[in-house]
C-alpha cells in the first residue's frame, strides 16, 4: 500500500489525521501532511478510511 | 448525453411523528433513478438526490454551485425558519471555489484535529458545570435548554472570545435565532441585526486589545476585512449551535435505549449517521447541463442532495435504520461532502463525545420523564432535532 496526497486540493477537514494519525498530520494551516508513504499493515484500515472520507479527494490510496 | 426515463415527481420529504428516522420513502426513490423531482414548500421545483454515491457526486461536481446568486438556486425562504443571510459578506457557505477557499483557508487552523484536542479540557469543564447546575436545581430538567444548547453555546462563545459579562446578551439573541418554533421571522431578523452589531463591536475591541481568542487571531492574519469577519463570525455562531444541540439531544434519546454502547469509541460517528440532522441543508444549483446517475439536470435547476437518504442507503450501510456503532462502514455524509464539508466537524465530535460520557457517568439514573412517543421533535424545521427533552434522575 502506498499513499499520495495533493495538498493543493486539501480543505483541512482533518479526516485523515483523525483516522490514521500515524500516517497523516495537519500542518499549522490545517493542510494535510503525509508522514509515511508506505503505511504498515496495522495502519491499513485507518488509511483506507482516510482515503474514502477525504471530502476533497486530496488523499489517494494505492493498493499496490 | 444519455437520459433515463421521465423522473417521478414526489412530495417534499418531511419526517413525521410516525417516521422520525429518515423516511422509508427514500428507499423507493433510491430504487428508481436515485433522482426524483419534487417541490420546495414554497413551490420551487428541485431534484432530490437520494443515493450515497450520487450525493457525493453532486457535492463535488464542478458545475454544481452552492452560490444562491445563481439563477434557479432553490432558496428555501422564510418558511423553513432560517433567516436569509446570503448577502452577508463572509457568509462563505454560499460561495464557490476559489472565493470560498479564501475564507476556508483562514479558518481551517482554528478547527484542526490538534486545535480541537487542545480545547478538550475547556469543553470538559463546560460540560461538568452544566451537569452541576442541573443536579443542583433538582431531580429533573429539560435536557435541551439546560444542556444540549448551552454546551455548544458556551464553547463557541469562549472560542470566539465573548467576554463573560456579555454572555447573557449574546446567548439570548442566539437563542431567539435558533428557537425556530417559538420565535417569529421578524424576531429572528432583529436578533440577527443585534448580533451583527454586537459582533462588530467585539471586533473593534479585539482590534484594540487582542486576546487569546479566534477573533484576535483572525484579525492578526489580516486576510479578512472587518465586514467579512463579522459575516464569518455570525456563520460560525449559527452553524455551531443548533446542529450540535440537535445531535446531542437525539443522541441522548438513542443512548437511553441502548446503554450497552455507552463508551464505545465509534458511538458518535454512528449517531451522526443515524440521525443525519441536516438532511436537506446542502442546497445546490446546476450552473451548466450536468448528468448525475444518468439523469440530465439542466442549467438553472435546483438540486437537494439528501444527506439522511445517503446515510441510510442500503447499498452502503447494512440495516441502515439500526443503531450499530460496530458497523464497519464509516462513509457517512452527515457533515456534507466536498469543499463545503462542515468546518467545525471535529469540534462537534469532541463536544458530543464528552457530553455523552459525562452525562451518563455522572447521572447514571438518567431517564426520560415522558413516554418516548410524547417527545417534541422538530418536524417542520430545516434541521431535525428535539424542541424539548424532559428527563429525570
Amino acid at each position: 500500500m502506498r499513499v499520495t496526497v495533493d495538498s493543493e486540493r486539501c480543505v483541512g477537514a482533518g479526516q485523515c489525521a483523525l483516522n490514521a494519525p500515524e500516517v497523516f498530520d495537519q500542518d499549522e494551516d490545517g493542510i494535510v501532511v503525509l508522514l509515511v508513504r508506505e503505511p504498515r499493515e496495522a495502519d491499513a484500515e485507518g488509511v483506507r478510511a482516510a482515503g474514502d472520507l477525504c471530502p476533497s479527494g486530496s488523499v489517494t490510496v494505492h493498493e499496490d | 448525453m444519455t437520459t433515463s426515463t421521465d423522473p417521478t415527481v414526489v412530495g417534499f420529504p418531511r419526517r413525521t411523528p410516525e417516521e422520525p428516522l429518515p423516511l422509508s420513502q427514500y428507499a423507493s426513490h433510491r430504487e428508481q433513478n436515485g433522482l426524483v423531482l419534487s417541490h420546495l414548500p414554497n413551490g420551487v421545483p428541485i431534484w432530490l438526490v437520494t443515493r450515497h454515491e450520487d450525493v457525493r457526486a453532486v457535492l463535488t461536481h464542478p458545475k454544481i454551485s452552492a452560490n444562491p446568486d445563481n439563477e434557479g438556486f432553490p432558496n428555501v425562504g422564510e418558511t423553513m425558519g432560517v433567516p436569509k443571510q446570503d448577502q452577508i459578506p463572509g457568509w462563505f457557505v454560499g460561495l464557490d471555489s476559489p472565493e470560498h477557499d479564501r475564507f476556508r483557508k483562514v479558518l481551517i487552523p482554528e478547527f484542526t484535529v490538534r486545535r480541537v484536542r487542545e480545547l478538550r479540557p475547556a469543553i470538559e469543564r463546560t460540560v461538568d458545570e452544566r451537569i452541576d447546575a442541573m443536579l443542583a436545581a433538582g431531580d429533573h430538567a429539560d435536557l435541551i435548554s439546560e444542556f444540549a444548547l448551552p454546551v455548544p453555546s458556551l464553547v463557541i462563545s469562549s472560542l470566539l472570545g465573548v467576554p463573560p459579562a456579555d454572555r447573557d446578551f449574546f446567548e439570548s439573541r442566539t437563542r431567539t435565532l435558533v428557537a425556530i418554533r417559538t420565535s417569529t421571522d421578524e424576531e429572528r431578523a432583529t436578533a440577527t441585526r443585534e448580533l451583527l452589531r454586537y459582533i462588530n463591536r467585539l471586533i473593534a475591541i479585539k482590534e484594540k486589545w487582542p486576546g487569546d481568542d479566534l477573533i484576535s487571531r483572525l484579525l492578526a492574519t489580516g486576510q479578512l476585512t472587518s465586514v467579512e469577519l463579522s459575516g464569518v463570525l455570525l456563520l460560525l455562531l449559527i452553524a455551531g449551535h443548533e446542529t450540535t444541540a440537535n445531535n446531542i439531544g437525539l443522541g441522548v434519546v438513542t443512548l437511553l435505549g441502548n446503554r450497552q454502547w455507552i463508551g464505545n469509541e465509534r458511538l458518535v460517528e454512528e449517531l451522526l449517521r443515524l440521525h443525519s440532522v441536516a438532511d436537506m441543508v446542502a442546497l445546490r444549483v446546476a450552473v451548466d447541463d450536468v448528468e448525475i446517475a444518468g439523469q440530465l439536470i439542466r442549467k438553472g435547476e435546483g438540486i437537494v442532495p439528501l444527506l439522511a437518504a445517503a446515510n441510510h442507503d442500503t447499498e452502503v450501510f447494512g440495516c441502515p435504520h439500526a443503531f450499530d456503532p460496530e458497523r464497519s462502514e464509516r462513509r457517512h455524509v452527515a457533515f456534507g461532502y466536498g469543499v463545503h464539508q462542515c468546518l467545525g466537524q471535529n469540534l462537534v465530535r469532541v463536544e458530543m463525545e464528552i457530553a455523552y460520557r459525562k452525562l451518563f457517568e455522572r447521572i447514571p439514573t438518567l431517564e426520560l420523564a415522558v413516554p418516548l412517543d410524547e417527545l417534541a421533535f422538530k418536524y417542520d424545521g430545516i434541521l431535525f432535532g428535539l424542541h424539548e427533552l424532559p428527563v429525570r434522575w
